[in-house]
């Protein structure tokens, strides 16, 4: 298959404008003849459900929560990115470009993180108008931060609830949408599959989850907004019922899965303490621009950390990194807090942690300055651990955290099955091999309010559409294949509970396809994971009825997919003979231990194809040409 | 840890329901109440019994999925916490917990401890918005907004929709959770355009699904776990007040 991104030509600032006026348009009085279906309504999804609808376009939208404001992105704390230059200091379009491009390893296309960064202020404006409560300052205008990877302050925020907020704005965009009759929302479905007729994605067939009908819905497009897939590690920081079902049944269905291996260790998590453990909870990185992170210089030291001297401290980051200090980006952050805890640094019961530690923020400024800037996530934390981190240290250990693989999308954000869009974290799109702080949000936004819109009216108006029904041959056979797989689930009759499974899968890919991954670990893992999906399949034991609501059957069908999924990711990252960004191999790194790129071989987004089920996946690539920012040993020194 | 549980479980909402004992045993102090419910549900699932069927998603005390009535009180004894925030090490070992859903009857069981809670957002739907269509907006500095007022918006704004409020409340009021949105909304420039409009809006919805009013019992602020005062809720009968008479 050969690839087309669909970049325009032109400079890289004139590439957006210019596309959007060679983009054709549908007439406003025909926008209310096509319909859009759009699956999932987190951040990317309600922003497009609600814009298409603002449009005029008849949406259907769907969430497997009983309401759009359930979903995951509702949790992102720190902020949301806008190169709007309020702080005055030396801020541009270019440079966000600049810091996001370099900050994903180069592992991205450049015109569409251009274009990110280039639409990226529009959220802000848009937010605000919202009512979005943004922090302001004793002036009354916005006020910003900074984040990993940046040298600038431009990251706006609410609190530590920024996710929460910015859904909140999208949520009462498609509220109103929904209230007026723009939008149909159908809560509690999960869409178990894709429906492709001639070639073109037109429908899905999901499961209502409160009566277990299998439903089928019909439109001229289908956008998939349905989040990543960090999941399949089992302990991540992702909700419990963060799945990728919808895009790896569209993979198998077609749409190609473009850099599964690049998943980024977020390096500011709440530890692990026990095997009870259901999911890691996320301290903000935010708290990086006032915490200084440390261990002692003495491996084994069980000192408290307050009578552990100064000049016995080991502040690694900032001795390593001496301009960008405790702000590295998170794979650098989260790769040299496990390589210290490796050597024996760690510190805590398991040694598995390192000291976040605010005393001497708490001493320049004070403990109410701390709190109110972030006040909720020392709670948090307090709850959690029941330690007081305003007087000792935050312990903190990586976790998964995001995944920057998903569907590959080209410049209109359409993957390769025509009419299927791929909005937010399910696509592969802006942030390479590593995603900056405080740019998940601003994609989600971006895509779903300012570029899905453009390019989506535009296919529309270029192809001509065939009336369909829900008795067509193609949904009927859909329809069939996904009752087949749901009972054949709950005919395992085993004796292991899912999750039980489930843990061991990800047991597996955090030890071999986490943060350190080498080819001989790649290769176990392969063995282990197939072994593990064989025990799913003949020992699991997946309860109840079909007829009402039965969690153990949406867990049992989430983890058929993210065992086969496992598979892909770790099949790519042994492709990949490299390190970059989050996807660091062993064998591949310089002297200092920092990711050593192969530009001459791997300057490709790897983009797999789905053959049929047991044959190997084939690899398709994007070359990724960089006019504008020249590849180099990415340094943080 | 050991405890005795006494859980309501309702096949549907036809169902009558009841309640039915089970132990957990070995429960770490660490473990989250949810977890504890995982514990629970992964042994009943190996005794061939249909597991607790419960909400929840980020765990963290944000989405404001999961919500469980623990021994007569919403989330929980603890104060400014979702069901998820709730650690076993505050309970005594060997206690009964007593488990119950949210019950309000604007809120139907749909099983075990799930509730539909989709009236509160016919409530945003009515009103609970700023009409801003995308793409119109001016610069974001462009509309100034007080420090004082902004943090009061977002004290509100830290609403989590999970009903605890109403749950708590014994009139099933949803007051606090409206007057969360028309707070916010009221306190800031953006939201002076629609202001009459959207309290009467919202305030008609709330009628019609059912919930009750407020009689200051003051029991959706104790339970709130993001701490929003009934001071909001002075302020939503304001609102009201200034849009039907002004």
């Amino acid at each position: 298959m050969t690839l087309d991104s669909k970049v325009p030509d032109g400079p890289i600032e004139k590439k957006w404008s210019n596309h959007r006026f060679n983009m054709k348009l549908v007439n406003p009085s025909n926008r209310r003849k096509y319909s859009v279906i759009v699956v999932g309504t987190g951040l990317a999804g309600a922003s497009a459900a609600a814009s298409l609808a603002e449009l005029g376009y008849n949406v259907l939208a769907f969430s497997y929560h009983e309401s759009p404001r359930r979903a995951h992105s509702i949790a992102a704390q720190g902020g949301i990115n806008a190169p709007k230059n309020y702080a005055n200091d030396g801020d541009s379009v270019y440079r966000l470009f600049y810091d996001t491009l370099k900050g994903g390893d180069y592992r991205a296309r450049e015109a569409n993180v251009y274009r990110l960064a280039e639409v990226s202020g529009s959220i802000i404006d848009q937010c605000v108008a919202q009512g979005v409560p943004f922090a302001r300052d004793y002036a009354g205008y916005l006020d910003m931060r900074s984040f990993g990877g940046a040298q600038v302050s431009r990251t706006f925020y609410a609190r530590g609830q920024t996710g929460q907020q910015l859904l909140l704005g999208a949520y009462s965009a498609l509220s109103r949408q929904i209230g007026t009759g723009g939008v149909k929302f159908y809560d509690r479905r999960e869409m178990l599959d894709l429906v492709v007729v001639e070639g073109m994605a037109r429908g899905i067939v999901c499961r209502n989850l409160k009566t277990g009908a299998i439903e089928s819905y019909i439109a001229d497009v289908v956008v998939l907004a349905t989040g990543g897939y960090g999941n399949t590690f089992y302990l991540s920081t992702m909700a419990k019922a963060s799945n990728a079902t919808a895009i790896w049944q569209a993979y198998k269905r077609g749409a190609l899965f473009a850099n599964p291996c690049f998943t980024q260790i977020h390096p500011t998590c709440i530890p692990v303490s026990g095997d009870y453990q259901s999911k890691l909870t996320l301290m903000s990185e935010s708290l990086r621009n006032d915490g200084r992170i440390w261990v002692p210089k003495k491996s084994g030291d069980v000192r408290i950390p307050s009578q552990i001297p100064e000049d016995e401290r080991d502040y690694y980051l900032e001795r390593l990194y001496p301009s960008f200090g405790n702000l590295v980006p998170r794979d650098v952050a989260s790769r040299r807090a496990k390589e210290i805890c490796d050597k024996g640094y760690g510190v805590g019961k398991t040694k598995m942690a390192v000291y976040l530690d605010f005393a001497d923020a708490i001493k320049r400024n004070s403990k109410q300055w701390i709190e109110e800037k972030y006040g909720n996530l020392f709670d948090m934390y307090h709850e959690i651990t029941a330690e007081d981190p305003y007087a000792a240290p935050m312990r903190i250990y990586p976790a998964v955290h995001y995944t920057m693989g998903g569907l590959w999308v080209d410049y209109n954000l359409m993957s390769t099955i025509a009419g299927l869009f791929v909005i937010g974290e399910a696509n592969f799109s802006d942030h390479g091999a590593n995603r900056l702080g405080a740019s998940a949000l601003m994609q989600g936004l971006a895509d779903g309010y300012f570029i899905l819109p453009y390019t989506l009216g535009d296919y529309l108006a270029k192809t001509k559409f065939k009336s369909l029904a829900t008795d067509h041959p193609e949904f009927k056979k859909v329809n069939t294949d996904v009752t087949e797989r749901v009972n054949k689930l709950l005919a395992i009759n085993g004796k292991q509970p899912v999750s039980e499974i489930h843990k061991k899968l990800g047991k597996v890919m955090w030890d071999f396809v986490g943060m350190g991954r080498s080819e001989k670990g790649l290769k176990k893992a392969l063995k282990l994971i197939s072994e593990i999906r064989e025990e799913f399949w003949n020992d699991a034991k997946v309860i109840g009825e079909t007829d009402n609501l039965n969690i153990e059957l949406e867990k049992a069908g989430r983890v058929a997919d993210f065992m086969e999924l496992a598979e892909l990711l770790t099949f790519d990252a042994l492709h990949r003979k490299e390190s970059c960004g989050g996807h660091f191999r062993k064998e591949y790194q310089t002297p200092e231990g920092e990711a050593l790129r192969n530009d001459k071989k791997y300057a490709y987004i790897a983009a797999w194809e789905y053959t049929g089920a047991g044959k190997k996946p084939k690899l398709n690539k994007e070359p990724l040409t960089f006019e504008y920012v020249k590849p180099s040993e990415r340094s943080y020194k | 840890m050991n405890f005795t549980l006494k859980i309501w479980r309702q096949k549907n909402q036809k169902d009558a329901g009841r309640f039915e004992m089970y132990e957990v045993q070995n429960i770490s102090p660490d473990a989250s109440f949810l977890e504890m419910l995982d514990v629970l549900n992964n042994q009943l699932v190996l005794q061939d019994r249909d597991p607790v069927a419960f909400d929840h998603d980020c765990r963290e005390g944000i989405c404001g999925s999961c919500g469980l009535m623990i021994n007569g009180r919403a989330h929980g004894p603890g104060r400014k916490q979702a069901t998820c925030d709730v650690r076993m090490r505050i309970f005594d070992d060997g206690q009964e917990l007593v488990i119950e859903p949210w019950r309000a009857k604007p809120f139907p069981v749909i099983k075990d401890l799930v509730v539909d809670r989709t009236a509160m957002d016919r409530i945003m739907q009515a009103g609970g918005f700023i009409s801003a269509r995308t793409g119109g907006a001016p610069d974001a500095n462009s509309t100034p907004v007080t420090k004082e007022n902004a943090e009061e918006s977002m004290d509100a704004a830290a609403c989590i929709g999970c009903g605890a409020c109403i749950a708590a409340c014994p009139n099933s009021s949803a007051m606090l959770f409206v007057a969360a949105k028309v707070s916010q909304f009221a306190l800031l420039p953006q939201g002076q355009i629609e202001r009459k409009e959207r309290v009467q809006k919202m305030v008609i919805q709330m009628d019609k699904e059912g919930f009750g009013n407020c009689s200051n019992n003051y029991a959706c602020e104790a339970e709130c776990p993001k701490g929003i005062l009934v001071t909001h809720i002075a302020r939503l009968n304001r609102e009201f007040l200034r849009a039907k008479l002004v």
